[in-house]
């Protein structure tokens, strides 16, 4: 036990390398606060209500993509408000978040996700 | 139990194959009734189209199929030919029915270029070969269709297809797009396969396919290109094929062509 304080020297070095990520973003989440989005401002409310939006529209879109491709359906009946809405990316949902820099861009990247719609799919403005 | 002598041994072996061999096949066709059932009570649709060759052998008529086409589905038109994407296109008869062309074809068909697109078969080899079903044929409407989110560009579909029908996007084809770009159908990545859908977008509305139309307003095209539903004997195309002599893209491949040519 001639070693005992390198060891345990060594072993705090260790620790506080380990957990440095933990305690390194202690309170991080008290000095960021939650991206600004651009809202369509001409409309009173989304497809379903705001909270499910938020957290579901991937699952909402991934569904849409199923019923469109795999079964040839077009339309979505809101399950809050009831009404008819076109299943499509481009002509419902960027129809009104026009702005996919102020509003999908900027939340995604807050939630650090790269999601790859836009490979492919064209915002209505970006046709040039 | 060693005590069992040869004879009835082989006299329990023997009942033993047969009775296996009688039992297989009621269990197997037990088995595959409720199968064969729903695939029977589907009353889906084929649809299928009849190209008229004389009535495509104007370049107006096969270029207005092709412009329409490639513009209404955002498709490149990259020069190089070794990357180029095409849905519709024009080939020439001898390699478009390699087993009907001998030598002494008419002049009428000798080296002419004839419409090619995907055939939609009823037994898709692309279909077959696919790991991710990215292309499957769609029951309610008999299209070959394809899901971009699924592809993963493997391109064992376009090894399968007999027609080389499909074409894979070697590069990113944004920058071969027509401007402006038509936000109404995606375009697509690098990395995927792509090929004819049938217009699927434009039949959910209702509408005919692009190609189709755009025969229609070219003078003297009408009738070049017919589309309809296979499954309906009063369709136009079923009263075409009833009309007129029809031929298919290598017939001998099994692949069921729901494309039709009046040669």
């Amino acid at each position: 036990m001639r070693d005992k304080g390198r060891i345990i020297v060594g072993l705090v070095v260790f620790v506080v390398l380990v957990t440095y990520p933990l305690w390194n973003n202690l309170g991080a989440a008290e000095n960021t606060s939650p991206p600004e989005l651009a809202l369509p401002k001409d409309k009173t409310h989304c497809i379903e209500e705001k909270e499910y939006m938020t957290a579901n529209h991937m699952d909402l879109l991934n569904k849409w993509r199923d019923a469109v491709v795999r079964n040839g359906d077009r339309y979505y009946t809101s399950q809050s408000f009831g009404e008819r809405y076109e299943m499509s990316l481009t002509k419902t949902c960027m129809n009104c978040h026009n702005d996919r820099e102020k509003f999908c861009i900027r939340c995604h990247d807050y939630a650090n996700v790269q999601p790859s719609c836009w490979g492919c799919h064209v915002e209505p403005k970006e046709t040039e | 139990m060693m005590n069992e002598d040869r004879r009835s041994f082989l006299k329990k072996t023997g009942r033993a194959a047969v009775g296996l061999g009688l039992g297989l096949p009621i269990l197997e066709a037990a088995c595959s009734r409720p199968r064969a059932g729903a695939a029977g009570a589907a009353s889906s649709r084929q649809w299928a189209m009849v190209i008229d060759v004389e009535k495509c052998l104007r370049d107006e008529v096969r270029s207005a199929c092709a412009q329409a086409c490639h513009r209404a589905h955002n498709v490149p038109r990259i020069p190089d030919s070794e990357e180029e994407v095409k849905w519709i296109w024009s080939e020439d008869f001898e390699a478009v029915f390699p087993d009907q062309a001998h030598a002494h074809l008419p002049d009428s068909l000798k080296d002419k270029p004839v419409l090619v697109l995907c055939n939609h078969c009823t037994h898709p080899a692309c279909v077959k070969v696919c790991p991710t079903k990215a292309t499957w044929k769609r029951e309610k409407d008999g299209i070959v269709m394809m899901d971009m989110h699924r592809c993963i560009g493997c391109r064992y579909c376009m090894a399968a297809c007999p027609y080389g029908a499909r074409s894979f996007n070697w590069q990113d084809p944004r920058p071969y797009l027509e401007r402006p770009i038509r936000p109404e159908f995606p375009t697509r990545e690098k990395g995927v396969v792509e090929k004819c859908n049938f217009c699927a977008e434009r039949l959910r509305d209702g509408r005919e396919p692009a190609c189709v139309e755009a025969t229609k307003n070219v003078p003297g095209g009408e009738g070049a290109l017919t589309f309809g539903d296979l499954s309906e004997p009063n369709s136009n195309v079923c009263a075409l094929l009833r009309k007129r002599r029809t031929i298919v893209r290598k017939l001998s491949a099994g692949t069921g062509p729901n494309v039709f040519y009046i040669v």
